[in-house]
């Protein structure tokens, strides 16, 4: 713990820095690893974006099961606009957009971001026709199918991205890769229900605010187990922008969720507002959990001391 | 046909030449470097020579502050890196106190490559060398490679926005010609060759140096059952590897992605559940016509009673332990 260095300040050339004194040091505070150049606005919004649509096929196919058609044209057009924002998301941060196609170049069973292309490429057209048959009325079995196939694939667009940070060498995010997944989950499901509640009418909302409550709670009870689990590394999700943005996520997501349940069914105006603060926590969980990796990275200690811990 | 279509599909055997692994039937002797960082002097003609070679661009010259090395790390367009640590060490005899360790650093090459097995065009591919390349007229400058690597090796070019990293000079190779850097290298430093002849005449210039008295000397790198199968380019050290910027017990993703994949699967199910029950859950109220008045209201307080924040040790609590529990 006693690091003579910086926190990874660059150098500014007037005056030597410390050398590294002990044999638990850094190379001058630098960070071992690169952290992602990826932007958060693309990614940690990508993330945000492709969870949001996931869970929304599968609230639109419940709804139109349950016969809830507000309901269910709002999850659907909701998950093909998000589906589709999430793709201009992540073309726009490729370093060479004009080779996006690239991506389906092989498919690759070690490439989570391979087999995630491919996912995204069968999932976007269902969950589009599903929302323009819903929206026009037209091609009823054409939709329906669509929709069935969108919700079947739903978990996988949620969860894909998840694996895919979890496949890195960035200490908050290889060490919470059991964890991960659930939190990515819960955020999706906190977000589609809050989309849902904001909306549909308060009277076909119910599963909508079912789904969010569930998703919040799994979401807070991955998070706290993870953080119990991951030792060192649980500083990355607590200090700095992620620690702030984790903390605004579990105040607007508990608040949305309890607020949801106890005031969704009488007012539109509590259920549209509930629904945002959900929307709005699922938003900085992700921005939390990519704020944190950047950060684990920038700083040596986390990726030394837990080797070395593990090394002994 | 079939056959091959099916061993096309195999994921990739871990036998340990990753050459082989690749599918190359027949191909060379797996290349790699050996760093013996004891007999580096920090001229850095390794890095002028490999910028020279591989036409890298110039990246700024800047004074970092962190003694001779103004180069800071590897990335894009440093792909050697020469590091310069100077120690004071009170605890050491007279005439050793103050030491100056330098360490050409460079692309480990690994057996098991963590940016070779995320990269999702196949832009990053294995030679017949057994080294890891990047073709530059492939790459989509996606950058999952880049917090892939667990040694920070990997990096995206500013303004160009490919990942490039060391070919270990594919183009020399092919051609029976000896890397840039290790035919610069003045003292032998940086030593090309054969992997598994290298790693016997490491293990002899160990012991040489354990002999000598230098118990710090220690290889890196060179074990094949670490966590990335061993390095290609492996390296004598005087100190800890962190001490040099290096990971004191790097591991490919790839070896946890099972893991990672089983746990997202629970985690998939549990959605598609956790949607069914939501609605199954509230198909009284959702239908407020079917449903009586006398059930609709425990049905309504349930819900809203079990809500998310609740839902742990409170409501245990009250419901089934009680105040019996306690006692």
């Amino acid at each position: 713990m006693t690091r003579r260095p910086g926190n990874g300040r660059p150098g500014t050339g007037l005056t030597p820095r410390q050398p590294p004194e002990s044999a638990s040091s850094s190379y001058y505070g630098q960070p071992v690893l690169h952290p992602p150049n990826w932007a958060a606005v693309d990614i940690a919004g990508y993330f945000f974006l492709g969870g949001l649509a996931g869970v929304s096929s599968l609230l639109g196919a419940g709804a139109q099961v349950a016969g809830l058609p507000a309901l269910a044209r709002t999850a659907k057009l909701g998950a093909a606009v998000a589906i589709g924002g999430s793709l201009v998301a992540l073309v726009h941060d490729l370093g060479r957009p004009g080779r996006f196609l690239n991506m389906l170049r092989v498919l690759k069973p070690t490439s989570p971001m391979s087999l995630g292309s491919w996912l995204l490429s069968g999932y976007t057209p269902m969950a589009g026709v599903a929302a323009a048959s819903a929206l026009t009325g037209r091609a009823p079995r054409i939709g329906a199918l669509a929709t069935g196939t969108a919700a079947l694939l739903g978990p996988a667009v949620v969860e894909y991205t998840g694996v895919l940070i979890g496949d890195t060498a960035i200490p908050a995010w290889q060490d919470g890769h059991r964890e991960i997944p659930f939190i990515f989950a819960g955020s999706a499901a906190a977000a589609a229900g809050g989309l849902g509640m904001l909306g549909a009418p308060a009277a076909q909302a119910g599963p909508a605010r079912r789904v969010a409550a569930l998703g919040v709670a799994v979401d807070l009870a991955a998070t706290r187990l993870m953080h119990e689990r991951i030792g060192l590394v649980t500083e990355a999700y607590e200090r700095g922008r992620a620690g702030r943005l984790m903390r605004a996520a579990r105040v607007l997501s508990m608040g949305g969720a309890i607020g949801g349940l106890v005031f969704g069914r009488r007012s539109r105006i509590a259920s549209a507002l509930c629904g945002t603060a959900l929307l709005a926590g699922s938003l900085c969980t992700r921005f939390g959990v990519f704020e944190a990796g950047v950060a684990s990275a920038r700083d040596p200690r986390y990726t030394v001391v837990p080797q070395r811990a593990r090394r002994r | 046909m079939t056959a091959q279509l099916i061993a096309g599909l195999r994921l990739p055997v871990r036998d340990g030449d990753p050459a082989s692994e690749a599918g190359y039937h027949r191909h060379p002797r797996r290349k790699g470097f050996f760093t013996d960082t004891s007999v580096c002097i920090g001229c850095k003609a390794c890095e002028v020579a490999c910028k020279e070679w591989n036409a890298i661009p110039e990246d700024g010259l800047r004074l970092t502050g962190m003694s001779f090395d103004n180069t800071g790390r590897l990335d894009a367009n440093s792909w050697r890196h020469v590091a310069f640590i100077e120690q004071h060490r009170p605890d050491a005899p007279a005439g050793e106190d103050l030491r100056w360790l330098m360490s050409s650093d460079v692309c480990k090459h690994c057996t098991h490559a963590a940016c070779l097995d995320v990269c999702p065009t196949g832009s990053l591919l294995r030679t017949e060398f057994g080294t890891v390349v990047v073709q530059e007229d492939v790459c989509n400058g996606c950058g999952y490679c880049v917090p892939a690597c667990p040694y920070g090796v990997i990096d995206q070019r500013p303004g160009d926005g490919r990942a490039w990293k060391c070919t270990m000079c594919y183009d020399r190779l092919t051609t029976g010609l000896e890397p840039a850097c290790a035919k610069a290298c003045p003292t032998d430093s940086i030593q090309f060759g054969d992997l598994d002849e290298l790693r016997t005449r490491a293990a002899g210039r160990l012991d040489a140096l354990h002999a000598a008295g230098v118990s710090d000397a220690r290889l890196y790198g060179h074990d094949p059952a670490d966590g990335v199968g061993g390095d290609g380019a492996f390296f004598l050290l005087l100190d800890e590897p962190e001490v040099y910027g290096l990971p004191p017990d790097p591991v490919v993703g790839t070896s946890r992605l099972p893991s990672i994949w089983r746990h997202a699967a629970v985690a998939g199910l549990s959605l598609l559940a956790g949607v069914a029950a939501a609605f199954l859950g509230g198909r009284g109220r959702s239908r407020p016509n079917r449903a009586g008045p006398s059930r609709s209201g425990p049905n309504r307080a349930g819900p809203n009673r079990a809500g998310p924040s609740r839902s742990g040790p409170n409501r245990a609590g009250p419901s089934w332990l009680g105040p019996g529990g306690r006692r």
